[in-house]
């Protein structure tokens, strides 16, 4: 009977932190269709989680197609098709690689950073600040981050796959011997606009996700340091967890 | 007639079974400032959230204006609360932005007042609480005395109808927290603004407000000028004033 009782009181607290969840979500995107918008708020978002990720996003990418290449150019030659590494390459990259691994990325160096910041802010009481004097902390804090997720994580996945893709020819062409017209005509062959498009869908999903959650975690941070540790480990995990599991969801949803 | 400007009814919440308020009732006139006191820990600041709108209550209202606080939601909320200034315990300041930016926050966000008017307006509200000179610095650069002063200043700075302000001079040395107070009065007399001030300065504090009222067990033991509060024989009081340790109230 206890068991029952203790499962029970378990699925009503993890209904209720699902349901938060929803909630805030929804408040997040209903804020950030209607006026007044935070066009400053944006831009200095944008600049955090876009182009300050621009390195890092430089150097994974790079080293990802780097691998890509070494690990292709050897699988495929056991085949006989290192004729077609710039394809494996380049639909890695731009369906899957890309968009996974730059989302997390992002998660780790930005997404936990927008949850420390909103959690240190919610327990010095800057947020409740910020409602006194009548202003949303939603639409300042919460809608900018999100809108900045979504903008950024495409421009990012499309550096990443284009660095990741010239990491590839280093190896492939540079390194291995693959014919430089080879590697770039096939790729050229196999890879369709559906592909990309896929691609640029996917990292959509994933800014809006690395944004939600790492705003609900910070928003809803416990008291103190442990507090706002605690939310962005959660913050860092959950995301990276659902950004794998919505991987799949979507590239079921458009194979 | 007193126009009534803070009306707190039988005002009850608890958290986590624990009963913290249980059935609060006072009412603030407006202009006067009413300072609460009461033990450390027991409710004072969560009934100030209440009455700004932070908390919602298990039971009981917080009318501002005849406004029912407690079932506004959305705009209304927001307008009902940009008539309100809160100074918090901390000061809340915004610590990424520098104290300018901190205190011309409210009129960016919710005036369309020009960049030099803006600008007007935040040097006179730091010029009112002393700290011209001080536009550029960041809240960890500043003293705990700097960061309530420039905290009055952001609550300042709209004219707010009301102002709560939460132990505004705890932690702070006798002769700086004698200074926010005076701070505190000489805003009164040039604002008007209706106020509730959380304290601990006692009697310091009686000489800037007109009622006091006690919080004790959770309910409102008493509500009476500073002089009925200084001469009151009821011991709770009494032994509260004086801070001894020996009386009904237990320390441990």
């Amino acid at each position: 009977m206890m068991l029952v009782r203790r499962l029970g009181a378990l699925s009503l607290m993890v209904l209720r932190r699902i349901g938060r969840m929803g909630l805030f979500l929804a408040r997040t995107v209903l804020l950030a269709g209607t006026p007044p918008f935070k066009f400053s708020q944006l831009l200095r978002q944008i600049q955090f989680i876009g182009s300050q990720s621009v390195l890092v996003i430089f150097l994974t990418g790079a080293f990802a197609g780097m691998v890509l290449g070494l690990q292709g150019y050897y699988t495929l030659n056991r085949f006989g098709s290192a004729a077609l590494l710039g394809p494996m390459v380049a639909l890695s990259l731009i369906k899957e690689l890309g968009p996974v691994l730059c989302a997390l990325m992002v998660t780790g160096r930005a997404g936990s950073a927008m949850t420390a910041e909103i959690g240190i802010m919610r327990i010095t009481e800057q947020i409740d600040a910020i409602e006194l004097m009548g202003v949303n902390p939603f639409r300042y804090l919460v809608v900018p981050k999100f809108l900045a997720g979504i903008l950024a994580l495409p421009l990012l996945t499309a550096i990443f796959d284009v660095v990741g893709i010239f990491g590839g020819y280093l190896i492939g062409v540079k390194l291995l011997g693959t014919g430089e017209g080879t590697y770039f005509g096939e790729m050229g062959n196999y890879v369709d606009l559906q592909d990309i498009l896929g691609g640029i869908y996917k990292s959509l999903c994933f800014g809006a996700l690395i944004a939600w959650v790492c705003c609900y975690k910070g928003y809803y941070a416990g008291f103190g340091a442990r507090g706002v540790s605690k939310a962005t480990t959660q913050a860092v995990v959950l995301s990276s967890v659902l950004i794998l599991i919505w991987d799949y969801v979507m590239t079921s949803l458009l194979l | 007639m007193r126009h009534i400007m803070i009306k707190v009814e039988d005002l009850h919440n608890s958290f986590n079974g624990f009963e913290v308020l249980r059935g609060v009732t006072f009412e603030v006139a407006k202009g006067e400032i009413l300072a609460l006191m009461g033990r450390s820990g027991y409710g004072k600041s969560v009934l100030l959230k209440h009455v700004a709108g932070l908390m919602k209550p298990d039971r009981g209202r917080v009318l501002i204006d005849n406004k029912d606080l407690v079932s506004l939601r959305g705009k209304e909320l927001e307008q009902l609360r940009s008539r309100f200034g809160f100074v918090f315990q901390n000061g809340a300041l915004f610590d990424s932005l520098t104290i300018f930016e901190n205190v011309a926050f409210p009129l960016i966000e919710k005036t369309k007042l020009s960049k030099q008017e803006i600008k007007n307006r935040v040097t006179s509200a730091l010029d009112e609480v002393g700290l011209t000179g001080s536009e550029n610095k960041y809240p960890a650069q500043m003293s705990g005395g700097m960061i309530r002063r420039a905290a009055l200043a952001r609550s300042l700075v709209r004219n707010p109808e009301i102002i709560l302000f939460d132990e505004p001079t705890t932690g702070l040395d006798p002769i700086i927290g004698h200074a926010i107070l005076n701070l505190i009065d000489s805003c009164h007399r040039r604002f008007g603004f209706t106020g509730i001030l959380v304290t601990h300065e006692i009697p310091g504090a009686f000489d800037i407000v007109q009622k006091v009222a006690m919080l004790h067990e959770g309910k409102i033991l008493i509500l009476a000028s500073p002089q009925g509060i200084l001469s009151s024989d009821d011991p709770i009081v009494q032994q509260f004033i004086t801070g001894s340790i020996e009386g009904p109230i237990q320390y441990h």
